[in-house]
C-alpha cells in the first residue's frame, strides 16, 4: 500500500540560501502527524511546499503516490486535493457559515452539498450557526468552522498550521483534543505544525522536530522524550538537564550523583569508558527524605500537583526535581534525592565547553 | 468672566457648537430651501430642464462608475498582487491623474482632438482625407466627460481597491486555493467580493465628484444639476430656485454618502484575520507581464502624460505673450486665497477639534460632523448656500444704515472675498478636520495622564507631546486645502469678486473662448500644484509591508 504522503530528501532554498535540508519522513492513511520546533526553524515553509504555495529546490513530495512536488515542477494547490487550516482560520467573512463549508464542494450537487454541510456542521456541533457569519463567532468556534471547511471535500490529506495559537492556553489542549476526535472520527490523515509540544503530544501518532532546517527526528512522543535523538530534541522537548557522566557498559552510566542504572539510549555512537552527557529529565530525580544524596534547592516553581525544584549538587551543577506540592521546601534548604531512570539517553561530550 | 471650570466649559463647548452650525450654513440654508415656494420658476424648471438635468446625471454616472470600476480595480488588483516590470513606478504614477482637474483635461483633450488638433491633422496628413471625408467622434458629449471624467477620477477606487486588496489575510486566498479554486476564481469569488466595500466606498467618492463636477460638464455643454444651478442663478436670477436645484443635487449627494458610510462600516467586518502574512504576488512572464506593464502605462499616459504634456507644449508656445504681470496677479491672488483659506482652515479644525477632545459631547460632535459635510457638497451649491444669507446680511444692514443715516453701506459680505473664503471654508474644512483628527487620535488620554504625572503643565503637554505629535498632520491639513482651494472653479467663479481672476478661473475662461493655447500656463500651474498631494499620498502608501514574490503564475 502507498503511503498518504511521502517526502523525500526536500530542499527549500530561499532568495539562494536553503532553509530546509534532507527532508524525508511518510505518513500512513489514517495517522496524524505533527511537526515541532522553535519560530523560525521552517515547519511553516514545509507545511505551504506540501500544500502546493511553495515551490521547492530539490527532493519530491508524493501525495497517494503521485508526485506533486519537484525541483521544476509545482502542481497549484487547487489540483492537490489537500484541506488546510491556517493559522488564523482565514474563514470568508462575506460568507455565512454554510456557505463558508460549502466553499470547497462546488462540484457536488446541490443536494449532497447541503446533506454534506449538515453533516459538518454536527460533527463539529454547530448547528445552530448555519447562517452566522464569522465575525459573529468566537474564536473556538471560528476554528471549528474552519476545520469542517477543510474537512468538507473529504481531502487526502489535512493540514493545520498552528490552529491553535490565538487561543487561551487553558482552551488549548481541550481543543487539540476535541480536534484530534473529529479526525479520527473522519479517519483523515492529517499534518499539524506547532511550536508547543503539549500540543503536539496531544494529537499526534508521529512527530517530526524541525530545527534550523533540518528534521532532527520523526517518531513518537514517547520517543522524543525517552530516547532523543540529538541535544537538539533533548533540549527541545520537555524539561531536563544534561549531567557528565562516563559509560561503565550499556546499562550503566557513573556520574556526580552515583551509577545510574536503566536502558542506554545514545543519541550518538558510544561505547564504555567515553566521556559522555546524561539526559536527567525532572522525573527521573526522586525526592526521598533520608537519601544520602543532598542537593539545596536554589529555585523552586509551584505547578499544581507539583513543585518544580531546581538543585545544587556539590559541583554546582544544577538538576530539576519534580516533588508533590504537599511536601513544602523552602530555598536554601537541602533536599534528599535518589535518581530513578529506564532511559539513559546520552550524547557524546563537546570538546567546547560553550555547548 | 465665567470664574467655574464648568462655566467655562460651557462657554466652550457653545462657542464650539455656534462655529461649527455657522460653517455648515451654506448647507443648512440650501437644505432648508426644499419647503420654500418658488412658485412659477420652480414648475417651468421641472417642466423643461429638470427631467434633462436627472437624466444627464445618472448617464455620466453610470458612465463614470463602469469606468472607474474597470480601471481602478484592475489596476489595484495588478499593483498589489502581481509582479511585473514597472510595478513599483505604476504604484505611485497611478496616482497623478488626480493631479488634473477634470475640466482641464477636458480642454485639453478637446484641443488635441479638434479638427484643427495634432490627431486629426496627423490622420489627413496620412489618408489624405479632407474636412468632411470621415467620421470621428465628437468628444463634446456625455460619453466624451463620462470618459473625461473617468481619467482623473479613477484613482479614487484604485487607491482603496488596492489598500483592500492588501489588507486582506492573504491567508484567504490560500485557504479558497486549497479549496480547489485557480487563481481566476479565487479574484471573482474571494478577493473581490471582499474588496467589495472598499471598492463601493472609492466609488461613491469618484462618483460625488462626478456630480460636483462643473467646468468639464459646462464646457461640453452637457446639462446637468450644477450648470444648471449656476444658470439659474445668474440667467434667471432667481435664488430660490437656484437653491431648490441645489437640494435636489443634494439629495443624490446624500444617497452616496450614506452609500459610503454604510460600505466603510461593512468593511469592518471583512477582516477576519488578525496576522498578515507577508503577500506572495503573483509573478507574471511573458506577454502577460508585457500586457501588465502596458495597460498601466496606457492609463497613466492618457490621464497624465499626453495632457500633461500637450499643456507643457502650449504653454511654450504662448509663453512670450501670455507670461506677463497679469499672469503673476493672477498667480499672487490663487496663492493668496489658498494659503488664507488653508491657514484659516486648519485653525478652525484645530479649535474644533480640541473642544471635541476637551468636552466631548453628542451635540458638538452632531455639529462639527455636519461642518464637515461640507466636502461633499458640489461648489455649485455651496456658493448658492453662501450667497443667500450674505446677500440677505448685506441687505439688511445697508437698509437699515440709509433709514438710519441715510448712507449707503453697500455689499460688505457678498460679492467680496470674504464670501469666496468662507465658501472654501465650508467646503474643506473637512479635510483639514479629517487630518487633523487623525492626528490627533494617535495622542492617546493616557499619554496627557503620563505628561502630568511628570509634573508637567497642559500648556506644557501641548508643546513637547502634542506639537511634536501633530506637526505632520497639521502640515498635510494645510498642503491638502491649499491645493483644493487651487483647484476649486464652480464657487470662485460664482462667488469671486468683479474682476478678480484666480488661475482655475482664468483657465476656464480663456479655454471656454476656444483660446485653448493661452489656458495652458494657468491650467499647467494648477497640475503642478497637484503633483505635491499626490507625491505626499504616495509617500504614505508605499511605506506598506514586505513582499515576498512566488514562483507560481496564475
Amino acid at each position: 500500500m502507498t503511503s498518504q504522503l511521502t517526502v523525500t530528501d526536500l530542499q527549500i532554498n530561499y532568495a539562494g540560501t536553503s532553509i530546509l535540508q534532507h527532508i524525508s519522513f511518510s505518513l500512513e492513511a489514517g495517522e496524524i502527524a505533527c511537526l515541532v520546533g522553535p519560530s523560525g526553524c521552517g515547519k511553516t515553509s514545509l507545511l505551504r511546499a506540501i500544500a502546493g504555495f511553495e515551490p521547492i529546490s530539490a527532493g519530491q513530495i508524493e501525495l497517494r503516490g503521485r508526485i506533486v512536488s519537484g525541483p521544476d515542477k509545482t502542481l497549484p494547490p487547487e489540483q492537490r486535493h489537500i484541506g488546510m487550516v491556517f493559522q488564523d482560520f482565514a474563514l470568508f467573512p462575506h460568507l455565512t457559515v454554510a456557505r463558508n463549508i460549502a466553499f470547497g464542494l462546488r462540484k457536488m450537487p446541490r443536494g449532497q452539498r447541503r446533506q454534506r454541510v449538515d453533516e459538518l456542521l454536527k460533527l463539529v456541533e454547530m448547528q445552530d450557526a448555519r447562517n452566522h457569519y464569522p465575525h459573529q463567532l468566537s474564536g473556538g468556534q471560528q476554528q471549528r468552522i474552519a476545520l469542517a471547511r477543510a474537512m468538507a471535500p473529504r481531502p487526502d490529506i489535512l493540514m493545520l498550521d498552528e490552529p491553535f495559537s490565538s487561543m487561551d492556553s487553558e482552551l488549548r489542549e481541550q481543543l487539540a483534543r476535541d480536534v484530534r476526535q473529529l479526525l479520527r472520527k473522519d479517519g483523515i490523515t492529517a499534518i499539524l505544525v506547532t511550536h508547543d509540544q503539549n500540543e503536539a503530544f496531544a494529537m499526534a501518532d508521529h512527530i517530526g522536530v524541525l530545527g534550523e532546517g533540518s528534521l532532527h527526528q520523526w517518531g513518537t512522543g514517547f520517543d522524543l522524550y525517552h530516547r532523543p535523538a540529538d541535544r537538539f530534541v533533548a533540549d527541545f522537548i520537555g524539561q531536563g538537564v544534561l549531567l557528565p557522566g562516563m559509560i561503565i557498559n550499556d546499562k550503566q552510566v557513573r556520574t556526580e550523583l552515583g551509577i545510574v542504572t536503566g536502558d542506554l539510549e545514545p543519541g550518538e555512537a558510544t561505547s564504555p569508558a567515553k566521556i559522555v552527557d546524561l539526559l536527567l529529565r525532572p522525573d527521573d530525580v526522586i525526592h526521598v527524605e533520608d537519601s544520602h544524596l543532598q542537593a539545596e534547592i536554589v529555585a523552586r516553581a509551584f505547578r499544581g500537583a507539583v513543585y518544580l525544584y531546581t538543585l545544587r549538587l556539590e559541583s554546582g551543577q544544577k538538576v530539576l526535581c519534580l516533588v508533590q506540592s504537599h511536601h513544602q521546601h523552602e530555598i536554601g534548604e537541602m533536599l534528599g534525592i535518589r535518581l530513578e531512570a529506564d532511559h539513559l539517553p546520552v550524547f557524546r561530550r563537546h570538546t567546547s565547553p560553550a555547548t | 468672566m465665567p470664574d467655574s471650570p464648568r462655566q467655562q466649559q460651557t462657554l466652550i463647548s457653545t462657542g464650539a457648537v455656534l462655529l461649527a452650525l455657522l460653517l455648515a450654513l451654506p448647507v443648512i440654508v440650501v437644505v432648508s430651501y426644499v419647503f420654500v415656494p418658488t412658485g412659477e420658476i420652480w414648475s417651468h424648471l421641472a417642466a423643461t430642464v429638470l427631467p434633462d438635468y436627472i437624466v444627464n446625471s445618472l448617464l455620466l454616472m453610470l458612465g463614470v462608475a463602469i469606468g472607474t470600476l474597470l480601471i481602478g480595480v484592475s489596476t489595484g488588483w495588478l499593483t498589489s498582487m502581481c509582479q511585473f516590470p514597472g510595478r513599483g513606478l505604476f504604484e505611485w504614477a497611478l496616482l497623478l491623474p488626480m493631479a488634473m482637474p477634470a475640466y482641464i483635461i477636458a480642454y485639453t483633450y478637446t484641443g488635441m482632438l479638434d479638427f484643427s488638433g495634432p490627431v486629426q491633422t496627423t490622420l489627413r496628413e496620412l489618408t489624405g482625407w479632407g474636412f468632411g471625408d470621415y467620421y470621428f467622434p465628437d468628444l463634446r458629449s456625455i460619453e466624451g466627460a463620462a470618459i473625461m471624467l473617468t481619467l482623473v477620477l479613477y484613482p479614487y477606487v484604485y487607491l482603496l481597491s488596492r489598500a483592500a486588496f492588501l489588507n486582506q489575510s492573504i491567508c484567504v486566498l490560500d485557504a479558497s486555493r486549497t479549496l480547489g479554486n485557480g487563481p481566476w476564481r479565487t479574484f471573482l469569488f474571494v478577493a473581490l467580493p471582499l474588496a467589495r466595500p472598499a471598492i463601493i466606498a472609492g466609488l461613491s467618492l469618484a462618483l460625488m465628484e462626478t456630480l460636483a463636477d462643473f467646468g468639464t460638464v459646462q464646457y461640453f455643454g452637457v446639462s446637468t444639476f450644477t450648470t444648471g444651478i449656476f444658470r439659474t442663478w445668474f440667467g434667471m436670477g432667481s435664488a430660490a430656485a437656484a437653491a431648490q436645484l441645489a437640494a435636489g443635487l443634494m439629495c443624490f449627494v446624500m444617497i452616496l454618502i450614506l452609500v459610503e458610510r454604510y460600505s466603510r462600516r461593512r468593511a469592518r467586518y471583512h477582516h477576519t484575520s488578525r496576522r498578515h502574512q507577508d503577500i506572495h504576488r503573483y509573478s507574471l512572464r511573458g506577454m502577460r507581464a508585457v500586457a501588465a506593464s502596458g495597460f498601466c502605462f496606457g492609463i497613466v499616459a492618457l490621464g497624465f502624460l499626453l495632457p500633461a504634456t500637450q499643456l507643457l507644449s502650449w504653454t511654450v508656445s504662448v509663453a512670450d505673450q501670455v507670461l506677463d504681470a497679469r499672469f503673476m496677479g493672477l498667480v499672487t491672488n490663487s496663492l493668496e486665497l489658498a494659503s488664507y483659506a488653508a491657514v484659516l482652515a486648519l485653525l478652525l479644525a484645530l479649535l474644533l477639534a480640541y473642544s471635541q477632545r476637551l468636552f466631548p459631547g453628542k451635540v458638538l460632535q452632531g455639529a462639527v460632523r455636519l461642518a464637515g459635510m461640507g466636502y461633499a457638497v458640489p461648489g455649485p451649491v455651496i456658493a448658492v448656500g453662501v450667497m443667500i444669507p450674505f446677500s440677505f446680511i448685506d441687505n439688511s444692514i445697508d437698509g437699515w444704515a440709509r433709514s438710519n443715516f441715510d448712507i449707503s453701506t453697500g455689499l460688505m459680505l457678498s460679492g467680496t472675498v470674504v464670501a469666496v473664503i468662507f465658501a472654501y471654508l465650508t467646503r474643506f474644512l473637512g479635510v483639514s478636520l479629517q487630518t487633523v483628527d487623525s492626528g490627533l487620535s494617535k495622542i492617546t488620554p493616557s499619554m496627557d495622564e503620563a505628561g502630568r504625572s511628570f509634573g508637567y503643565g497642559p500648556l506644557q503637554i501641548l508643546r513637547q507631546v502634542h506639537v511634536p505629535m501633530l506637526k505632520g498632520s497639521l502640515l498635510t491639513a494645510l498642503l491638502l486645502v491649499f491645493v483644493d482651494v487651487l483647484k476649486e472653479l464652480p464657487a470662485t467663479l460664482i462667488l469671486r469678486p468683479f474682476n478678480f481672476n484666480t488661475l482655475a478661473v482664468r483657465a476656464y475662461e480663456l479655454a471656454s473662448d476656444e483660446r485653448l493655447a493661452e489656458a495652458a500656463p494657468a491650467a499647467l500651474a494648477i497640475v503642478a500644484a497637484g503633483i505635491l498631494p499626490v507625491i505626499l499620498i504616495s509617500w504614505t502608501i508605499t511605506r506598506t509591508r514586505r513582499v515576498a514574490v512566488t514562483r507560481d503564475t496564475p
